[in-house]
C-alpha cells in the first residue's frame, strides 16, 4: 500500500464511486480494478497522482457512477475515513445491518 | 378506486418499454451518465448513497390489497424486504438494481401503478388528506378532483421541463390534513350556492426557503379548476428562474413579484385560456367520482359498544378517527414502534395489511403524510380482530399524534444529500419517552426531524423541529419551536445554537420537562402552551437548565 510517510498526520486520497449496475460504494483498488472495501482500496498522497487517477477513474463510465476522491487518514490499523458521511458509505445505514454489514454484492 | 383506461395501460406499457430500452442503452455503453440521468429522474430513480433508490407514486395516498401486495413483492423480490412510506405518500425502496427496475416497473403496471414523475422538474404526485372519502369533518371527497388534476399534469407538454419541481395537495376538510400551505399549490374544499370548488393557495414550501403558502384565489368552482391552475403553472413556467435554481420555485416567484402581481398574471392568463377550454366536462368528472363511490357499508350493528379498559382501548383512543358512519371508524396503522425507523414496513406487514383491508375495510388502504398507513373504512365490530392481527405483526402501537409518532426523512443513513442522520435521532426520542412512560400524559406532540435544509421531514412545521446539520465535520441538530402544520400553518421558531447527536435526546427532554412544568392543565396541549408562554421557557430549559439547577 503506498503510504504517505512524509508529512504527518497521514493524510491521502482515496477514489470512490458508485457501481453502476447495483449501486454499491465502490474505490479504485491496488490492482486498478474496482473494490467494495476501503480497506482495499489505492491511497494517494499526492495531488498529482490522484487527479490522474481521478481522470482516469471518470472516464470509465460503464462501470461506475459518481467519481470523486475522499479525504483519508491512513493509520496503523488502516485506512480511515476523515468524514462521518464517508464513513457511512463504508459501513451502510445505521438503522439496518444492510450494505456492507450484510453483505457486498460483490460476493468477494 | 381510479381504475386505468386502455390509454393508461397503454401508456404506461410504452413508458416502460421506452425505459428498459434506456437502461440497457445505459448498460451497454451507448448512453452517458449524463445523457441516461434525466431519464432515470423521469422514471422515479436517483442514486443514494449506498444503492439506487425507486420511488413510486401512490395517488393520492390511495391503495387497495392488490397494490399493496405488489409492492411486498418488489420489497421482497427485488430490494431487501421492506418499503419506505414517505411525507408525500409515495412509497421508496432503498436498494433496487438498475438493471432490475424494468422489471420492478412493469410489475407495478400489472397493479396500475407506476413511478412518473415521482422525480425531476415535473408536477408530482398530488397529495390529500388520508382520510379523504371517510372524514367525518370533510366537506365532499377530493380524491376525484386530485384524480383530475394527476390526469391534467401526468405527461402534460407545457409542464415537462419546468424551472423545479412543482407540487400539488388538495383538501376538503377544514382540518387540512394535506398540509396544503407548505405547497405550491393548495387547493382547499368549499361550497358555494351549492356549488363544489377551491379555494386556491400558491407559493408554500419549507426546504431552505420556508414559506407560508398565501390566498391567490378565494374560489375557484370545479368547472373552471383546470384552466385556473393550468394559467398559475404557466404564470410561474414562464416567470420561474432558471438562472437559480434555488430561487426557482413558485414561492420565490411569488415573493419576488408580490401576491397582487402574480394574481393578475394569472387573471389574464386564465381569462385568455379558459376559452379554449371550452365548458368543462361536468360529465367526466360524474364519471370520476363513480370511481370513487362509498362502499356498500355495513351498518347492520351501528352502536357497537367499544371497550373502555385496557391496551386495546388505548390504542382506539389514539388510532382511530371518526367516520361519516356512526358504525365505522378510519384506523390509523402505526409505523412507529418504537425504536423502529418511521415509515418502513416489511413486505409481510404490507401483505398482513392487504389482507385485513380485503377481508374487514372494504378494500381499501391509505397512506398518510406522516408516514403511517390508514384504513379508511373499517366497522366497529371488527376494530378488535384486527387489533389482533395488527399485534401479531408489531403494528399495533397506540401512538397515533404522540411524541413518538415522529416524521423523520432518510436522513444521512441513505441520502445523498444529507448533511446528518435523521433516523437514528427519531429512533432515539421514541425510545426515550416510551421508557419513561409519558408519552399518553405529553398528549398530542409532533416532532418531525430532516436531516438537511431540503426539509423532506417537514421539520418547520413540527411542532419541535429538528434539522440535522453537518457543523465541522460534525452532526449538530438544530431546534425549532411552534411550528404547525394545520390549518393556520406557521413555521417554528428557531431556538439557539444545536446540538451534538449525544446532546440533542437531553435537549428534547428538557424541552417536554418545561412544558410539563409550565401547562396551565393536562389538556393543554404543547402547542397551545407555546403559543401562550412563548420561547423564553423552552430557552432557559435548552440553554441554562444547569444554571437553574445550581440556583435551585
Ligand atoms: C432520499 C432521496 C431524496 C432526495 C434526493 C430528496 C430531495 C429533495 C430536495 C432537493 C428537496 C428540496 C426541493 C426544493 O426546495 O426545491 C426536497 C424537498 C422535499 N422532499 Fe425530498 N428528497 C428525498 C427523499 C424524500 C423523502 C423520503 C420524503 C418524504 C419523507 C421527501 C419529501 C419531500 C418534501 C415533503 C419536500 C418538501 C419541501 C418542499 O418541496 O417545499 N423527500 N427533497
Ligand atoms: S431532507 Fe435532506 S437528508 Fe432528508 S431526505 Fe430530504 S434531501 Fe435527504
Amino acid at each position: 500500500m503506498p503510504q504517505n510517510t512524509s508529512s504527518s498526520p497521514n493524510y491521502a486520497y482515496v477514489i470512490t464511486a458508485n457501481h453502476l449496475i447495483t449501486g454499491e460504494v465502490v474505490y479504485v483498488a491496488q490492482d486498478q480494478t474496482w473494490t467494495p472495501w476501503i480497506q482495499h482500496a489505492l491511497t494517494y498522497a499526492d495531488d498529482t497522482q490522484m487527479q490522474a487517477a481521478l481522470t482516469l477513474a471518470q472516464s470509465q463510465t460503464e462501470t461506475v457512477v459518481g467519481v470523486y476522491s475522499a479525504k483519508v487518514q491512513i493509520t496503523d490499523t488502516g485506512i480511515e475515513t476523515t468524514h462521518f458521511r464517508e464513513a457511512f458509505r463504508v459501513t451502510g445505514p445505521s438503522n439496518y445491518a444492510h450494505g456492507k454489514q450484510q453483505e457486498s454484492l460483490f460476493n468477494v | 378506486m381510479y381504475k386505468y383506461s386502455e390509454f393508461d395501460h397503454a401508456f404506461i406499457a410504452e413508458r416502460n418499454r421506452q425505459f428498459r430500452t434506456q437502461v440497457a442503452h445505459r448498460l451497454n455503453g451507448t448512453l452517458t451518465e449524463d445523457e441516461f440521468k434525466p431519464l432515470r429522474l423521469m422514471n422515479g430513480v436517483y442514486l443514494q448513497l449506498h444503492a439506487y433508490m425507486l420511488r413510486v407514486a401512490i395517488p393520492y395516498g390511495t391503495l387497495n390489497s392488490t397494490q399493496m401486495n405488489a409492492l411486498a413483492d418488489i420489497a421482497e423480490r427485488w430490494d431487501k424486504g421492506y418499503g419506505h412510506f414517505t411525507t408525500r405518500q409515495n412509497i421508496q425502496f432503498n436498494w433496487p438494481k438498475l438493471s432490475d427496475i424494468p422489471d420492478i416497473l412493469d410489475h407495478l403496471a400489472t397493479v396500475e401503478m407506476h413511478a412518473l414523475q415521482t422525480s425531476g422538474n415535473t408536477i408530482r404526485n398530488v397529495t390529500t388528506d388520508h382520510f379523504a372519502g371517510a372524514a367525518k369533518d370533510e366537506l365532499f371527497d377530493p380524491r376525484p378532483y386530485a384524480e383530475l388534476i394527476r390526469q391534467w399534469s401526468t405527461d402534460h407538454p407545457e409542464f415537462q421541463f419546468m424551472p423545479r419541481k412543482f407540487k400539488i395537495a388538495v383538501t376538503a376538510s377544514p382540518e387540512d390534513r394535506a398540509v396544503t400551505k407548505a405547497h405550491d399549490i393548495g387547493l382547499r374544499g368549499l361550497i358555494r350556492d351549492g356549488q363544489i370548488g377551491f379555494q386556491v393557495i400558491v407559493g408554500g414550501g419549507l426546504g431552505r426557503t420556508p414559506m407560508v403558502g398565501k390566498i391567490l384565489k378565494e374560489f375557484i368552482p370545479i368547472n373552471e379548476l383546470l384552466p385556473y391552475l393550468e394559467a398559475t403553472v404557466s404564470v410561474w413556467n414562464l416567470l420561474g428562474r432558471r438562472d437559480n435554481k434555488y430561487k426557482a420555485r413558485i414561492k420565490i416567484t411569488v415573493h419576488e413579484h408580490g401576491i397582487d402581481d402574480i394574481r393578475a398574471r394569472v387573471e389574464d392568463r386564465f381569462n385568455l385560456i379558459k376559452l379554449g377550454y371550452g365548458p368543462m366536462d361536468l360529465e367526466y368528472v360524474e364519471t370520476l367520482k363513480a370511481h370513487f363511490s362509498e362502499p356498500d357499508y355495513d351498518i347492520s350493528e351501528a352502536h357497537f359498544e367499544l371497550p373502555k379498559t385496557g391496551p386495546m382501548a388505548a390504542w382506539i383512543d389514539t388510532n382511530t378517527h371518526a367516520h361519516k358512519q356512526d358504525a365505522y371508524v378510519s384506523v390509523s396503522i402505526s409505523l412507529k414502534k418504537h425504536g423502529d425507523t418511521p415509515g418502513d414496513a416489511s413486505a409481510r406487514q404490507m401483505r398482513i395489511i392487504a389482507e385485513l383491508a380485503k377481508h374487514f375495510a372494504h378494500d381499501e388502504i391509505r397512506i398518510s403524510h406522516e408516514q403511517n398507513v390508514i384504513l379508511p373504512h373499517v366497522p366497529k365490530r371488527h376494530l378488535a380482530q384486527i387489533y389482533e392481527v395488527l399485534r401479531s405483526v408489531n403494528l399495533n402501537t397506540a401512538n397515533t399524534g404522540l411524541i413518538s409518532d415522529i416524521i423523520a426523512c432518510p436522513g444521512m443513513d441513505y441520502c445523498a444529500l444529507a448533511t446528518a442522520r435523521s433516523i437514528p435521532i427519531a429512533q432515539q426520542i421514541a425510545q426515550h419517552f416510551d421508557a419513561l412512560k409519558l408519552e399518553h400524559d405529553i398528549g398530542p406532540m409532533k416532532i418531525k426531524i430532516s436531516g438537511c435544509i431540503n426539509a423532506c421531514g417537514h421539520h418547520h412545521v413540527g411542532h419541535i423541529g429538528i434539522l440535522g446539520l453537518d457543523r465541522a465535520g460534525v452532526e449538530n441538530y438544530q431546534i425549532t419551536l411552534g411550528g404547525d402544520g394545520g390549518p393556520n400553518m406557521t413555521l417554528g421558531d428557531r431556538m439557539g445554537p444545536g446540538f451534538s447527536a449525544q446532546e440533542v435526546i437531553p435537549a428534547i427532554e428538557r424541552i417536554v420537562f418545561a412544558y410539563l412544568d409550565v401547562r396551565q392543565a393536562s389538556d393543554e396541549t404543547f402547542l397551545d402552551c407555546y403559543r401562550r408562554v412563548g420561547s423564553d421557557p423552552f430557552k432557559t430549559a435548552l440553554y441554562h437548565a444547569s444554571e437553574t439547577q445550581a440556583a435551585e
